[in-house]
C-alpha cells in the first residue's frame, strides 16, 4: 500500500534508528503529542529501537481522554431523554462518565448511534423529524472542520431538530501550558501531523520562538516517528530550536484553508476544561452566537451538570507526560479496558490502553 | 467491530472462558451489553459467570467449538449457532449460507464429517416473503454443497420491532473418526500455527455494506464451508492438535483461547499473516486491526512441527487454502499469552479485546 508500506519497512526503520543512536550523546526527553502516535510507538515497539536515555513521553493528544467528565455526563443525561438520539464517534461510547457510559445507556433503551462523520447525523435529523438529534462534537482541530460543517449545514437547511454538544480542544495552547509548568521535563515535541494538515504550522512557530523548544511536525507510521525523533535529536544535540516538518507528504505551512474557514465561521476560541488537566485558557472552541440555535448546552439547559474525576486515576499526570501508565498502582489491576477508571484506558489512542494492549508484560518468548 | 454480528453459539461462547481474568466493567455486571456478544473478554465473562456455573459438565467444560459425545460406540460431534447478521445479504454471501457454513465449520473444527443440520427461524412480522425465500434457497444450496441435509426445523414469528427481519439458528451433528482428538487444550511447545488464508474479509465486507462505505473494489465475505479442506488436512496425518475457525473476535481471540486453554504462549510473525490489500486499506481508514476482524471461511490449525510443511502444502492445493501460511510457533513460557514479532523486528502483545473494536475518532 503506497504511503504505508515504505513507512513500515523494517530495514528503513532500523537504519533511521541507528542514525538516532549515532547522533544521541546524552539523555533527552521527547513528547509525541498525538495519541495516534503513541499507539504506533507501542504497537511497533519503537522505544525498543531507541538508545538508552532517550525517553519518549506521551502527550495529551487523545480526544476521548481529554473530553471532560461532565461532557460525558451531559451526553448520558441527554441520551436518557425519550425524545433524543445521541450520535457519536465510536470510541466515545465506552468512556466512563461519573456513574455510567453511553453503551450502558444504550443497553437501557437510550437511542445511541455510532457515526463515522457528523454529516450522517444531519441526514438522520432529516429522516427523523420527530426526534432531537444531538451530535457529540468532540476532538482536536482534526474533527473540528467536519463538526463545523454539520452545524453550518443544519443552519443552511433550517433544521430545528439538530444540535451539537461541543467539546473541542486545541493543541498549541496545551503545548504552551505544558511548557509553562514548573514540572515540565519535555525538551522537544513531535507535533501532531493530522492537526497540522488542517491548521498548518504557524502556531507552532510561535511556541518554538517563545519557549526555545524544538518542534517537529510528525506523521503516524513507524518510520515517520523515528525520522521525527532523529530531527529533534539533531536539533537538541546542536543546541538549536526550530520548527521542522517531517510529514511533508500531508502538511503544508498554511494548512487546509477551506477547513480553517468553516471552523472560523462556526466556532470561536474559548477557555476549555481538559479532562485530567483542568482549565487551559483559550484552548478550546465553542459555537459562535449565530449558531446558538444548534448548541445542545443551551437547548437542553445542560450547563448545571458538573463532575469530579475518580481520585485514584493518575491520568492528569499521564496526559502531561509526567508519569507513565505503568507508574499507576491501579494499572492493569483495578484499571483495565473493560473496567477503566479513566479515559486513557478506554480509547485506542489513550496511552494507558496502548500500554495495556501492547506492553502489559515484557514479552520474553 | 460488528455491532450486529453477535453469534450466540453456546459451545463456542463457553469455550472462551477458562482463565481469562479481565474484570467486567461495572455496567456489564448488571446489564447485557452488545460487547457480551463480541467474542472478546465480555463474552468470556458471561460464560464463566452465568453459563458454566449452571450447565457445567465434562463435555461442556472442554470449551471447544463443538461438543463430542459417545453414543453407542460412535463419536458424535454436536454444535449450535445463531445468526443475526445485518444486512441479510452482503457481498460474498447472505444470512442463509452463513448459517450453514458457521455450523458446518464448527463441526469440521472437531474433525467431524458434517451429516445433518436443523434450522430454526425467528421471523419478524412484516418480513417480505421474497426475502425469506431467497434466504431459504441459499441455505439449501449451501447445505447441499457441504454434503449435509437440513432434516428438521422450527419457525416462530415475533411482533414487528421485537426482532430484525430474520434470525436463524442452526444445529449440526457429525461423526468424528476414532483416531482423532482435536481440542484447544492440546497445543504443545514447539508446535506450529497454520492459517488457511487472508484475514478480515468477512467483517470488513459486512461493515462496508452496513455503513455504506465505498471502496474502489468490492470486498467479498469469505463465508465458506471448510470441511473439505479439513478432510484433506486430516488425510495427511491425524496428528493435528487443534483447529479453530476465527470468527467473531478474529484471529487474535481464537489464538488467545488456544494459548489459555493449552497453558502455552504463541508467538506470531506479522509478515506471515496474509491480509488482502483492500481489507488493509479499509482497516487503515477506520482505525481497525485486522487481527480482530471476523472471518467465516478461514481456519487455524496447531500441528506438530514435523508435519507442518506437509499439511501446509496440502492446504495450499485446496481452493480455500491457497494463501495458507505458517504464522507462528507455540512456546511453554508465559502461559496464555500471544505475542507478535512486528515487521520492525520488535515484539508486541496480541491481546483479546474487551468487546468489539471501535473505530477511532481521527
Amino acid at each position: 500500500m503506497k504511503y504505508i508500506d515504505e513507512y513500515r519497512d523494517g530495514h528503513i526503520a532500523r537504519a533511521v534508528a541507528s542514525q538516532i543512536a549515532l547522533s544521541c550523546t546524552c539523555p533527552w526527553v521527547l513528547m509525541e503529542i498525538c495519541g495516534g502516535q503513541t499507539h504506533t510507538i507501542m504497537r511497533y515497539g519503537l522505544d525498543e529501537l531507541l538508545p538508552e536515555g532517550l525517553e519518549l513521553v506521551h502527550g495529551p493528544g487523545c480526544p476521548v481522554c481529554v473530553t471532560p467528565l461532565e461532557t460525558i455526563d451531559k451526553a448520558i443525561a441527554l441520551a436518557k431523554r425519550p425524545d433524543v438520539t445521541i450520535v457519536s464517534y465510536g470510541d466515545m461510547l465506552r468512556v466512563p462518565g461519573s456513574d455510567s457510559d453511553l453503551f450502558r445507556a444504550k443497553a437501557q433503551g437510550a437511542d445511541v448511534r455510532v457515526a463515522y462523520s457528523p454529516v450522517e447525523a444531519i441526514k438522520l435529523a432529516g429522516r427523523m423529524p420527530d426526534r432531537q438529534i444531538v451530535f457529540l462534537a468532540i476532538g482536536f482541530e482534526t474533527t473540528a472542520p467536519a463538526n463545523a460543517m454539520a452545524a453550518w449545514m443544519a443552519k443552511k437547511r433550517g433544521l430545528r431538530n439538530f444540535s451539537v454538544l461541543v467539546s473541542h480542544v486545541l493543541v498549541p495552547p496545551a503545548i504552551r501550558a505544558l511548557l509553562a509548568s514548573d514540572a515540565n521535563r519535555v525538551q522537544g515535541f513531535i507535533a501532531p501531523g493530522h492537526v497540522c494538515t488542517v491548521m498548518g504550522c504557524a502556531d507552532y512557530e510561535s511556541v518554538v520562538r517563545d519557549f526555545a523548544v524544538p518542534i517537529v511536525v510528525g506523521g503516524f507510521e513507524p518510520v515517520d516517528l523515528l525520522q521525527a525523533v532523529l530531527m529533534l535529536i539533531k536539533q537538541l544535540e546542536s543546541g538549536e530550536a526550530r520548527l521542522e516538518n517531517q510529514y511533508v507528504r500531508s502538511v503544508s505551512y498554511q494548512g487546509n484553508l477551506p477547513a480553517q474557514e468553516i471552523m472560523r465561521e462556526v466556532f470561536e476560541v474559548a477557555d476549555q476544561k481538559w479532562r485530567g488537566i483542568g482549565m487551559i485558557p483559550q484552548s478550546g472552541l465553542r459555537l459562535r452566537n449565530q449558531y446558538s440555535d444548534f448548541d445542545a448546552n443551551r437547548i437542553f439547559d445542560l450547563d448545571l451538570i458538573s463532575a469530579d474525576e475518580p481520585a485514584e486515576c493518575i491520568s492528569a499526570m499521564v496526559l502531561q507526560g509526567l508519569r507513565k501508565p505503568t507508574d499507576c498502582p491501579a494499572f492493569a489491576i483495578r484499571c483495565t479496558p473493560t473496567n477503566p477508571l479513566g479515559a486513557p484506558m478506554v480509547s485506542s489512542e489513550g496511552a494507558c490502553a496502548a500500554y495495556y494492549r501492547y506492553r502489559r508484560h515484557v514479552p520474553a518468548v | 467491530m460488528c455491532r450486529r454480528y453477535e453469534r450466540a453459539n453456546v459451545a463456542e461462547t463457553v469455550k472462551t472462558i477458562a482463565n481469562f481474568s479481565c474484570p467486567a466493567p461495572h455496567s456489564a455486571k448488571d446489564t447485557i451489553l452488545l460487547g457480551h456478544g463480541s467474542g472478546g473478554c465480555l463474552s468470556a465473562d458471561l460464560i464463566r459467570n452465568v453459563f458454566l456455573p449452571a450447565f457445567h459438565n465434562p463435555v461442556l467444560n472442554r470449551l471447544d467449538d463443538q461438543a463430542i459425545v459417545s453414543v453407542n460406540g460412535s463419536r458424535l460431534a454436536f454444535t449450535t449457532d445463531s445468526f443475526v447478521v445485518k444486512p441479510l445479504f452482503f457481498p460474498g454471501g447472505d444470512i442463509g449460507s452463513l448459517a450453514v457454513h458457521g455450523t458446518v465449520n464448527d463441526l469440521a473444527m472437531g474433525g467431524a464429517k458434517p451429516l445433518f443440520l436443523s434450522a430454526a427461524f425467528i421471523l419478524e412480522e412484516g418480513l417480505s416473503m421474497e426475502v425469506l425465500e431467497r434466504v431459504v434457497r441459499s441455505m439449501h444450496e449451501a447445505a447441499q454443497a457441504a454434503g449435509t441435509q437440513i432434516v428438521t426445523g422450527d419457525t416462530k414469528v415475533v411482533e414487528k420491532g421485537s426482532g430484525d427481519q430474520v434470525f436463524i439458528n442452526t444445529t449440526g451433528i457429525g461423526i468424528v473418526p476414532d483416531e482423532l482428538n482435536l481440542s484447544a487444550n492440546r497445543a504443545q511447545p514447539g508446535d506450529k500455527v497454520l492459517l488457511s488464508g487472508t484475514i478480515g474479509d468477512h467483517g470488513i465486507a459486512i461493515l462496508a455494506r452496513r455503513e455504506g462505505l465505498e471502496f474502489e473494489s468490492q470486498i467479498q465475505s469469505d463465508s465458506a464451508a471448510l470441511h473439505g479442506l479439513v478432510s484433506d488436512m486430516l488425510a495427511v496425518t491425524p496428528r493435528i492438535r487443534c483447529m479453530r475457525d476465527p470468527t467473531r473476535g478474529g484471529l487474535s481471540s481464537a489464538l488467545n483461547e488456544i494459548a489459555t486453554q493449552s497453558s502455552v504462549s504463541i508467538k506470531l510473525t506479522e509478515s506471515k499473516i496474509p491480509v488482502r490489500e483492500e481489507v488493509r486499506g479499509a482497516c487503515e481508514l477506520l482505525g481497525l486491526d485486522p487481527l480482530y476482524v471476523a472471518n467465516e471461511g478461514k481456519l487455524i490449525a496447531v500441528v506438530a512441527p514435523e508435519v507442518a510443511d506437509s499439511i501446509l502444502s496440502v492446504m495450499r492445493q485446496h481452493p480455500l487454502g491457497k494463501n495458507a501460511n505458517i504464522i507462528g510457533t507455540v512456546f511453554d513460557n508465559r502461559p496464555g499469552m500471544v505475542t507478535m514479532r512486528t515487521a520492525l523486528g520488535t515484539t508486541r502483545i496480541v491481546d483479546m479485546l474487551p468487546a468489539d473494536q471501535l473505530p477511532r475518532i481521527c
